[in-house]
């Protein structure tokens, strides 16, 4: 059993934020992540960031990825990094479980930070269990990361911002988007988004879903539907689109089975994804020093969830009593910044969820 | 499959990493995952469900829903998706939950 | 419609489009019509032209007589919702964002869209500007024939082999 001062689980952008708030701090980490690499989704995103300066607004994901491991470098004598190391896991004691190779060891850590983010969510419909079926994430992995196109003929399923943007980042890898189908009335994401990939030709169809998948051990074509106001599909109005590729943008839902194997208390909210962590207005969970921030939070962007861990971060190293220059004047302007990004009617969902977590959102 | 030029992202000639796919000797390159090298080599089907046999493949990148569980040096039930691509590795399809001992 | 299809309506353009007799000189067209929490093109302005307040999810407004059409604005921009246009001699000039490979050739012949995604004309591309400053947003300038001033939006991709 190794003994650990701060263990934060998920080395995404709340999970580096937070370990850089520590080591400024004084505080020694260990930060852990399943993943080959470090960066959760920013790895991926090649598009420019939206929100203001401090967000690193008009920067790509991948860049600011590169400058938060800038950043990190010279804590390298309190810093640890394991990755390819997962949370097996998580008990009330505060000792943690972990897998890393071959290698099963635990580790009892004074405080931990949850940020083991989203995944995406599942779409029942006949056939979506074949092979050229994946979650809009999984795909921008496979192009960005890996350099793999997943097909030539994609149908994008969702339009909030993950879809809109996947299939503008598809035919940036020379993969055809033919079209994209919204359940809802209204496209979900940003308008720019939308009107940005419908102007090079994609066909943005709402109130239509997917019916069924059609091939042989692997998507041969796809068959839509249109749906009513009961977001029924409508018999007669089904058609087949010849594509090798579907891909599920239909929402991210929190990652939250550490905590609820702890005990920590998690809340069904629909405006933040799911179940999600109860946190109190210091990040910290129903368990002393046992934090979440990030998507595990409820689900936003990769802007807030830089300043929900940067927040987190310090919290957790005031309760370890370290001291901290001006902390009251530092978290209050990062909870400003949070307030103004939430503020407009792209971040109503967010408010409302908020509201019911009991989590004031300022 | 592979991208070879990118408006954003730069993708450089890697170093070929050779490795066993059901027997057969393929490569890879240099940063791939095991399932991220079979994709580019058009291996879609990763694996079968457990009662029906229905064909699953690549879906959620992150290591969390099992559609791409493999054999992997002997080793079953490895996350394809997570793993980094090593020479000489020893991949094969599972059948079933997979072995823990023996083959 | 804007909210169902990502399509700018007339009246949605004709609230924010200047006059002709403005464009006579290249100015920016800021088609950024819904609230989102966003100001690089206020804070990259190198004339100040634009203005965004604290709260930045308000709609950012030009000044076109600061504006100059100098296009730092279109490549700042992560939602590539800003253009430039300039009509002269019976043409309009349209520099647009650009994010793909490989990029047009100067004097070559282009598909030109409007914003349902449908090939309106042909044009012409005039010139192609990429450097380090500008992170990858290439900006790719168009002449087009001038009754197409608003409807032109972009240029149609190549999809990769």
């Amino acid at each position: 059993m190794e003994h650990k001062e701060v263990l934060i689980i998920g080395a995404g952008p709340a999970g580096l934020s937070s370990a850089l708030a520590l080591l400024k701090a004084g505080a020694s980490v260990l930060l852990v992540d399943r993943a080959p690499s470090l960066g959760g989704q920013l790895g991926k995103q090649t598009h420019m960031f939206f929100g203001s300066q401090k967000q690193h607004a008009s920067k790509r994901g991948i860049d600011i990825l590169e400058l938060m491991m800038n950043k990190l470098r010279p804590f390298d004598k309190q810093l640890t990094i394991l990755t390819e190391t997962t949370v097996v896991g998580m008990y009330k004691d505060k000792v943690v479980s972990l897998v890393s190779g071959e290698k099963y060891f635990k580790v009892k850590a004074d405080a931990i930070i949850v940020a083991t983010g989203a995944s995406e969510k599942a779409l029942p419909f006949e056939n979506n269990d074949l092979p050229g079926v994946y979650a809009a994430g999984a795909v921008q992995t496979l192009m960005n990361l890996y350099g793999v196109k997943p097909g030539d003929k994609v149908l994008m399923v969702g339009s909030g911002n993950i879809g809109l943007i996947v299939s503008y980042q598809l035919m940036q890898a020379g993969v055809k988007v033919i079209g994209l189908v919204e359940a809802s009335p209204k496209i979900g994401g940003y308008l720019v988004h939308a009107s940005k990939i419908k102007r090079l030709g994609v066909d943005i169809m709402t109130k239509t879903s997917v019916k069924k998948a059609i091939g042989n051990d692997q998507v041969e074509a796809v068959e839509i539907w249109d749906l009513d106001e009961k977001w029924q599909g409508i018999n007669g109005s089904e058609r087949i689109i010849d594509v090798d590729t579907i891909c599920i943008a239909v929402g991210l839902a929190p990652l939250t089975e550490l905590l609820q194997q702890i005990g920590a208390d998690v809340k069904y909210v629909k405006e933040l994804g799911g179940n999600v962590a109860v946190i109190n207005d210091h990040y910290e969970t129903s368990l002393d020093n046992v934090f979440a921030c990030g998507d595990v939070a409820g689900i936003e962007e990769a802007s807030s969830a830089m300043i929900a861990g940067e927040l987190a971060g310090l919290e957790a190293a005031i309760k370890l009593g370290y001291t901290i220059e001006n902390a009251d004047i530092k978290i209050h302007a990062l909870r400003d910044d949070l307030v103004n990004l939430r503020k407009g009617p792209h971040g109503e969902k967010i408010r409302t969820g908020l509201q019911k977590l009991g989590v004031s959102t300022c | 499959m592979r991208i070879e030029n990118h408006p954003v992202l730069t993708f450089e000639k890697k170093k070929k990493i050779p490795f066993y796919y059901n027997g057969n000797l393929v490569y890879g390159y240099e940063g791939d995952t095991v399932a991220s090298a079979l994709h580019a080599l058009g291996i879609k089907v990763l694996s079968r469900s457990i009662h029906k046999k229905r064909a699953r493949g690549f879906y959620c990148a992150i290591g969390n829903c099992a559609s791409c569980n493999m054999v992997v040096n002997g080793k079953p039930n490895v996350r394809t998706c997570i793993t980094p691509l090593e020479a000489m590795m020893d991949v094969k399809n599972q059948e079933g939950k997979g072995q823990v001992y023996g083959t | 419609m804007l909210e169902k299809d990502g399509v700018a309506t007339l009246d949605n353009i004709l609230d924010i489009f200047p006059d002709k007799i403005i464009l006579k000189k290249p100015k920016a067209i800021i088609e950024c019509y819904k609230e989102i929490p966003c100001n690089p093109c206020s804070t990259s302005c190198p004339f100040d032209a634009i203005f965004i307040p604290e709260d930045i999810n308000k709609r950012p407004e030009i000044n076109y007589d600061k504006c100059t059409g100098c296009g730092v604005c279109v490549y700042n921009c992560p939602g590539l919702a800003i253009t430039v246009r300039q009509l002269k001699d019976g043409r309009v000039s349209l520099k647009i964002p650009y994010e793909f490979y490989p990029l047009p050739v100067v004097d070559s012949s282009v598909n030109v869209m409007n914003r349902s995604g449908k090939v309106i004309t042909k044009g012409v591309v005039t010139k192609v500007q990429l450097n380090e400053k500008m992170n990858k947003t290439a900006l790719i300038t168009v002449q087009i024939e001038e009754q197409y001033y608003q409807d032109a939006m972009t240029i149609e991709v190549p999809y990769g082999s």
